[in-house]
């Protein structure tokens, strides 16, 4: 229960096409991350597959039933919204109840859901609050409580950790990733923040301009992208890009060198450059090299080093972690 | 306003404007109360004497009385329901994208702009008269008898233009409100299995909620004190059949001379005001606490 199948989608709205063509499959169970830049068209891709946008060519198939045509209800799919969607004027019990109600349950077998889907996600206590008296991590819990209760084929996340802090988002990320395990459902997560998608999918979709870049599991996509797009996005400090020279010389259009697989010294190595900024975070220190002839680089030593702003550092590439990209952006192996 | 020079100084600003209103008030109140105990007629001038409680006595057994307090609450409650119905589905039907949306929402606000007498007056002569009324083209056109509204509904008549005037006012508020709904939570809903009814019942009619109590307090305020449309139309009658408890006043002291009685009748409209606004500031509070 919850195969996705998506067949040569394309959506456009008015003469703008947000989609040109798109196939995609999603095996049952496998947590998806769609990612991409702000406007690539990984949120209309979502609405598309819960059917709140119609296609505009192509087919929809959930569990090889053709669901093009499907309304989202019958779709068996939930779906939680950036803004969580709650229902201001119902309680959290109301509010978890709602999708229940509308499919005709009967008092008690809701009640006997609803008190199920709140002690999985600790809401036992703020049954009878409005949404308006709890916290933002609570709101995405009845949210996502609000999905649960309707046991779906498959999870739709559109952005959901986006308007929490910073450390409620770590601790949500990992309630998620839980959730996903102990209920072994489908679930499809849109997100613009690689570390997200990094730590939390099976399976990742890197999106660009309404076309996927790359399909594949979060180390795979880190240790050998497709093109220069997927080495840019994926990969917290950036991936360093070269052009010109010092790429042809290596016979590529464009080189790709990691921060952590470059190395530092102070007395040899290939390419000779002047430290300037430097992130100390305890754990790493971050330089940024400006390198005659190749430009800005950015170095990831462990720990703390030893090495001042206006510092001469050797750095040398380790040549297995090169990556070679030709001029159309592919990589070439 | 820190200091204490700074409060003086605030106070002694705005005592002027505290006294004006003061006095702009308090001068017709309490003339108005000094009047509803005098016998006081215009065609007998300088015979006014004290007679105590007997306008009052005059006026609340008066059977118009009773009929004016029926007729208020009629028109008050009958506009209410019109133009609130009537506004949520107009708003419902305006917050739809279609070509022109600009113009459309600029005319349907237009009928507020037009004076309370001229609409009324437009009304009466080019609409509802039996001879050359457009209803009265209308039905002579299928074949039936032309129906002379404010002879034979005067109230129901009065009822539809006030409706007429104030629906725009319901609807431009209403509209407002609709448009903040927001629309994931309506997808929300949509992905929960809940149909268009069920997404207007569960969703749409709770955030409208407030808004509704809004129009409802506004218009009352306006409704209770309703007047041109009836002096213009039906002059209050037949008989006492469209006369509402604004009408009843201006009717005892201005027609029937009897200034003392029409005291009475201000006095005794002032108060039943108050009880309605007490009903619905509670409401209100009620309301737009959460």
């Amino acid at each position: 229960m919850g195969q996705i199948v998506l067949k040569q989608i394309t959506k456009s709205f008015g003469t703008v096409h947000v989609i040109p063509c798109l196939d995609l499959e999603i095996d049952d169970g496998e947590f998806v991350v769609f990612v991409g830049p702000s406007g690539c068209g990984k949120s209309t891709l979502l609405r598309l597959i819960a059917g709140l946008e119609d296609v505009s060519s192509g087919h929809i198939e959930i569990d090889g039933r053709d669901a093009t045509a499907v309304p989202p209800a019958k779709r068996g799919l939930a779906m939680v919204f950036q803004s969580y969607a709650l229902y201001p004027h119902m309680s959290v019990r109301n509010n978890i109840a709602f999708p229940l109600r509308m499919a005709g349950l009967d008092k008690a077998a809701r009640s006997a859901r609803v008190e199920a889907a709140a002690k999985i996600l600790n809401l036992t206590d703020y049954l009878d609050r409005r949404p308006g008296q709890l916290s933002g991590g609570q709101r995405q819990r009845v949210a996502i409580g609000r999905a649960i209760v309707r046991e779906p084929a498959a999870f739709l996340f559109d952005e959901p950790l986006s308007n929490l802090d910073a450390a409620l988002r770590v601790s949500m990320r990992q309630e998620i990733t839980e959730l996903h395990q102990s209920l072994k459902t489908t679930m499809i997560y849109v997100t613009h923040d690689q570390v997200e998608a990094m730590t939390m999918a099976d399976k990742i979709v890197v999106l660009n301009a309404g076309r996927i870049e790359q399909v594949g599991t979060p180390l795979a996509l880190y240790a050998t992208p497709a093109n220069v797009f997927v080495a840019g996005f994926i990969g917290s400090p950036r991936m360093n890009l070269i052009d010109g020279a010092e790429a042809a010389r290596h016979g590529a259009a464009t080189l790709g060198i990691r921060p952590e697989h470059l190395a530092l010294s102070r007395d040899d190595g290939a390419w000779k450059g002047v430290v300037g900024l430097s992130e100390h975070l305890g754990s790493d220190t971050f330089f940024r090299v400006t390198v005659d002839g190749v430009g800005s680089l950015t170095v990831r030593q462990s720990g703390e080093v030893d090495v001042k702003r206006g510092d001469t550092v050797f750095l040398t590439p380790s040549a297995p972690h090169l990556h070679r990209f030709a001029a159309t952006g592919e990589a070439m192996r | 306003m820190a200091t204490r020079h700074a409060r003086t100084a605030a106070r002694i600003m705005i005592s002027p404007a505290v006294l004006l209103l003061l006095g702009w008030m308090l001068v017709p109140l309490s003339m108005t109360v000094y009047f509803s105990f005098l016998r006081y007629n215009l065609l007998m001038p300088g015979m006014e004497e004290w007679t105590g409680w007997l306008n009052y006595e005059f006026f609340l057994t008066d059977p118009a009385f009773f009929d004016a307090i029926g007729n208020t609450l009629m028109l008050v409650g009958g506009v209410l329901l019109i133009t609130i119905v009537g506004g949520v589905l107009l708003a419902l039907l305006l917050d739809q994208p279609f070509w022109g949306q600009g113009v459309v929402r600029v005319l349907v606000i237009a009928p507020f702009f037009v004076m309370p007498t001229v609409s009324a007056l437009v009304w009466k002569n080019m609409f509802m008269n039996p001879v050359s009324g457009l209803f009265a083209h209308a039905a002579k056109a299928v074949g039936l008898a032309p129906f002379d509204f404010l002879a034979h509904a005067p109230l129901l008549s009065i009822i539809l233009i006030v409706a007429w005037q104030w629906l725009p006012f319901a609807t431009l508020i209403l509209l407002t409100a609709l448009q903040s709904l927001d629309s994931e939570q309506l997808e929300a809903a949509e992905m929960d299995g809940a149909n268009p009814l069920n997404r207007f019942v569960f969703i749409m009619l709770p955030h409208l909620a407030r808004a509704i109590t809004v129009v409802i307090l506004i218009q009352t305020i306006f409704l209770l004190s309703i007047f041109a449309e009836i002096l213009v139309t039906t002059n209050g009658g037949p008989g006492t059949a469209s006369t509402n408890l604004t009408f009843l006043v201006y009717a005892q002291s201005l027609l029937q001379f009897d200034v003392g009685g029409g005291s009475a009748g201000g006095v005794i409209a002032i108060i039943l005001a108050n009880i309605v606004a007490i009903f619905l500031m509670r409401m209100i509070g009620k309301n737009l606490e959460t």
